[in-house]
């Protein structure tokens, strides 16, 4: 008896060291980051990260082309993949039939779990030639192509997290509308997707979170150059982003370089990014689930 | 069309046949167009898969998934990245799979809904939202740099673990949430502790939801290359790693290498590479689809 | 002033005046040795609501003891505080005592897993674990650490048979114990909280899902049982309390209002309230 009750212990509190683990790592990884990017503070001056030119072998570390990079890569794969993603959700947890969603689910689960290694090698070998020559570019290596590929990857965490939304709605808001003479078509956009809105911008979020994320791909198919995008061309043009450089240089430097801390640095800003996203997706998650458990009775 | 008129009532409709008939039309049309744009987001998935089977499948054979590459990679085969590969996923499941089932059955069975409990959950979201290259700066600020395991198999591991660990969290909770409350309370009832509840009956029904978690998670960390770059992952080695301590090629970022930094790279190699890691990130997939519906057919509650 | 009413303060669970009343002869046996006294008992739910408000009752051995009024009138709450299943609910406040043959097993102290080995429970819906009928039945001996087979064996076909059911599932012991019917389950519940030899067996509306025919064999097999067990139930209707009650409790918005013997309750009750509900004109 005694034996058993110390066991208990032992594995409950074995147990809860696990649950809080994801702090634990949260924490470390700031910490980390912060040990390693800080001291590209004190060695750069300010004005420095505040140019327009990338250039680490002259000392030159300007940020904003790289933000630039990642914003317009970012923004234009959230452009189709926002509606895409939102439409196909709508259809597969409203309209399909049930075999198409027995299809169409595990098919949206594929696209999340292909490598992004593998998505960028279809784009060098496939996209960048087909969009050069339908486009007669100079480089199919572009902004444009990494967005096309990132909103790919964005669909299936949309699609995903709006559709589960959509499925949490109360079936009783869709009965009452369609009982009082709305087609589904009307139900649709005029009760369950407002239903479910708070749910589909989470899945928005998150799917924007992951574009911005994104490394392989991008580093693979956007031809890298650290250039400020401007005007509307830019798009077309190649772009070089923050996760990109990061995977690019750091294979190089030397640990303990100014350009060393800097790519961390820049990490600290990536890190920065998914926080804030993910905080607000997280608050609208949590104040939605609003859990009244009552294990008895 | 403003919101009043669009519940009309079914009085309404008989009053205006023509406004009924013009509501059926839009909805026609509508589905239509959401079957299209549905069809234009999944249909580049298949094409993409049949892609690289039919441009990579005569390039498999006997000597390119065991043999090492040749030539500067241009020919031979890609077997120390297979291995590599296999080893990575292997040692990220070591440090991932428990860590993440106990998190979740601390979150799902022994947690109070409290502020701590809320900070356990942001934080799990946080995890699963941060960068890949984020991991592979912290992997190499810690793992490699900070605690010396240098570039190494164990380095790659631990950082891809705690990549996958929010997919196996979060999976693993859902799978053991979805155990019958009643369970718990009968296992109680009948002089059980907590422990002894969760092993004996919690935990074998959520056995297919926990194990379709892992694998989805495991499925992640294969085909993961950011993470590695700095951790783990090796451009040529001309021997399999002997220890956990040694680099490793791995398939990811071996198809990254051929496809981007070795020039003259035959496009057989390069395709037949994306077809291996296809397959095997496939095989994951389906094995993890596998697992849920067969659950479902037997479970028995 | 009604018999063992909830206000009474006295030490002495049962006031002198009621005796009188109480011409029962089992009725000494409350006075003398009852199984389980509760004393002054208050519970509180983390969301503010009260569901037991200063309970005052004690519970004779051998005998039917039924909770019973409307729904949210704290019956099932104080079913589950003898046996300690209120602990996962989120209460928040437990004032006063229950005791258990003199011991208080409210107390902190108290190994609760011993407890619940001596305070088998069965509830509403019949949950029987997604295992064999047999590994339902041993699943209480295995926790208890119990690996001896032939013990397994007699201790299923004497709980098996105690429930009435052995006839029905003695040649198909190792099949899913889902396979059974409502009823059949329901009664494998009761036999698997016979398995360990409580001495107080709780029952919460055990036969609210079940036909009649059904509902006929639990109370039958209670009626056995109480010869060597002390049982508290929880009926699903006020007929069913009628049938077999020795002795029942009258609650009422989480207070106790009348408690008495079986018979006088629902023919003759004290209490305006009581009789309402008995006659149906509310609840």
């Amino acid at each position: 008896m005694k034996a058993g009750k110390f066991k208990d212990i032992l594995i409950t509190s074995l147990i809860k060291v696990c649950g809080y683990s994801a702090i634990i790592f949260v924490g470390m990884i700031f910490v980390f980051l912060i040990k390693e990017g800080s001291p590209a503070l004190i060695r750069v001056p300010l004005e420095n990260f505040l140019q327009l030119r990338w250039y680490p072998i002259e000392d030159r570390f300007g940020l904003l082309p790289l933000i630039g990079g990642s914003l317009i890569v970012t923004l234009g794969a959230a452009i189709f993949s926002i509606p895409l993603g939102i439409v196909s959700a709508v259809y597969i947890a409203e309209v399909a039939p049930r075999w198409a969603r027995e299809i169409l689910k595990p098919l949206v689960e594929v696209l999340g779990g292909l490598p992004s290694v593998m998505l960028g090698f279809i784009g060098i070998l496939v996209i960048v030639p087909a969009l050069r020559q339908a486009l007669n570019l100079p480089t199919g290596l572009t902004a444009f192509t990494g967005a096309l590929i990132l909103g790919g990857m964005a669909i299936p965490t949309i699609v995903s997290v709006a559709e589960d939304a959509l499925d949490a709605v109360p079936k009783t808001y869709r009965e009452a509308a369609l009982a009082m003479g709305a087609t589904r078509w009307q139900t649709i956009w005029k009760v369950t997707l407002p239903a479910a809105k708070s749910g589909v911008l989470t899945a928005v979020m998150l799917g924007v979170g992951r574009a911005i994320g994104e490394t392989m791909t991008v580093m693979m198919v956007t031809g890298n150059a650290a250039v400020f995008p401007t005007g509307f061309g830019a798009i077309f043009k190649p772009v070089r982003t923050m996760t990109a450089t990061i995977a690019a240089e750091m294979g190089e430097v030397a640990s303990g370089s100014t350009h060393y801390h800097v790519l961390f640095l820049i990490g600290i800003i990536l890190f920065l990014i998914s926080l804030t996203v993910n905080l607000i997706a997280a608050s609208v998650v949590f104040r939605q689930r609003k859990r009244t458990e009552r294990i008895l009775s | 069309m403003t919101a009043g008129n669009n519940f009309s009532t079914t009085v309404e409709s008989r009053v205006l046949p023509s406004f009924s008939r013009r509501r059926k039309w839009i909805q026609r049309i509508g589905f239509t167009g959401l079957t299209l744009a549905t069809l234009v987001t999944v249909t580049p998935i298949l094409l993409i898969v049949i892609h690289i089977f039919s441009n990579g499948l005569p390039a498999i054979s006997w000597e390119f998934l065991f043999e090492f590459p040749r030539d500067g990679m241009r020919s031979g085969g890609i077997f120390p990245a297979i291995v590599g590969t296999f080893w990575l996923t292997l040692g990220t499941a070591a440090f991932s799979v428990p860590l993440g089932i106990g998190a979740a059955i601390y979150l799902s069975e022994y947690a109070t809904e409290n502020r701590w409990t809320r900070a356990i959950r942001i934080a799990i979201i946080n995890l699963a939202g941060i960068p890949s290259i984020v991991y592979g700066l912290f992997g190499l600020g810690l793992f490699v740099i900070f605690l010396r395991m240098g570039t190494s198999i164990l380095a790659g591991s631990l950082t891809l673990a705690i990549m996958t660990l929010p997919v196996i969290i979060s999976t693993t909770e859902e799978a053991l949430r979805a155990v019958p409350n009643s369970f718990r309370v009968v296992s109680i009832s009948l002089g059980g502790t907590r422990w002894q509840t969760i092993r004996r009956v919690v935990l074998p029904q959520a056995l297919p939801g926990i194990l379709t978690g892992v694998v989805l998670g495991l499925e992640r960390a294969a085909g993961e290359t950011a993470p590695i770059l700095f951790t783990v992952a090796a451009f040529y080695l001309a021997r399999l790693p002997s220890s956990i301590f040694d680099a490793t090629m791995a398939l990811p970022y071996h198809l990254f290498v051929i496809s981007t930094q070795v020039p003259g790279m035959p496009i057989q190699i390069q395709y037949g590479t994306a077809v291996v890691l296809l397959t095997f990130v496939l095989l994951m997939n389906i094995t993890a689809t596998v697992i849920r519906s067969w659950a479902r057919a037997r479970r028995q509650w | 002033m009604n018999a063992f009413n909830s206000d009474l303060n006295e030490p002495s669970p049962v006031p002198m005046e009621v005796k009188p009343r109480a011409l029962n002869a089992s009725m000494e046996i409350v006075l003398t040795d009852p199984k389980i006294i509760v004393e002054h008992l208050s519970i509180s739910y983390s969301d503010g609501t009260e569901s037991l408000k200063d309970i005052y009752l004690a519970i004779p051995k051998n005998a039917i003891t039924v909770l019973f009024g409307p729904a949210g009138g704290g019956k099932s709450t104080l079913l589950r505080t003898i046996n300690r299943l209120n602990d996962l609910a989120d209460v928040v406040k437990v004032q006063g005592h229950v005791w258990l043959d003199g011991v208080d097993i409210l107390s902190p102290e108290i190994d609760v897993i011993k407890l619940r080995r001596k305070v088998g429970i069965v509830f509403a819906r019949p949950v029987v674990l997604p295992l064999t009928i047999r590994q339902n039945l041993t699943y209480g001996l295995e926790l208890a650490g119990q690996k001896d087979r032939t013990i397994h064996a007699d201790a299923v076909e004497r709980s098996l048979k105690a429930a009435a059911i052995w006839d029905e599932v003695k040649d198909r012991l190792d099949e899913p114990a889902v396979s059974l019917s409502g009823g059949q389950q329901q009664r494998i519940c009761l036999a698997r909280s016979l398995v360990l030899e409580p001495e107080v067996i709780l029952l919460d509306e055990p036969t609210s899902g079940l036909d009649p025919i059904s509902t006929g064999k639990v109370e039958a097999s209670l009626q056995t049982l109480k010869e060597n067990y002390t049982i508290v139930l929880v009926p699903h209707s006020v007929q069913q309390a009628a049938r077999v009650a020795d002795y029942a409790a009258f609650f009422l918005g989480g207070e106790l209002i009348e408690y008495t013997i079986g018979k006088q309750i629902f023919t003759n009750p004290l209490d305006s309230r009581t009789e309402d509900y008995v006659e149906g004109r509310f609840g």
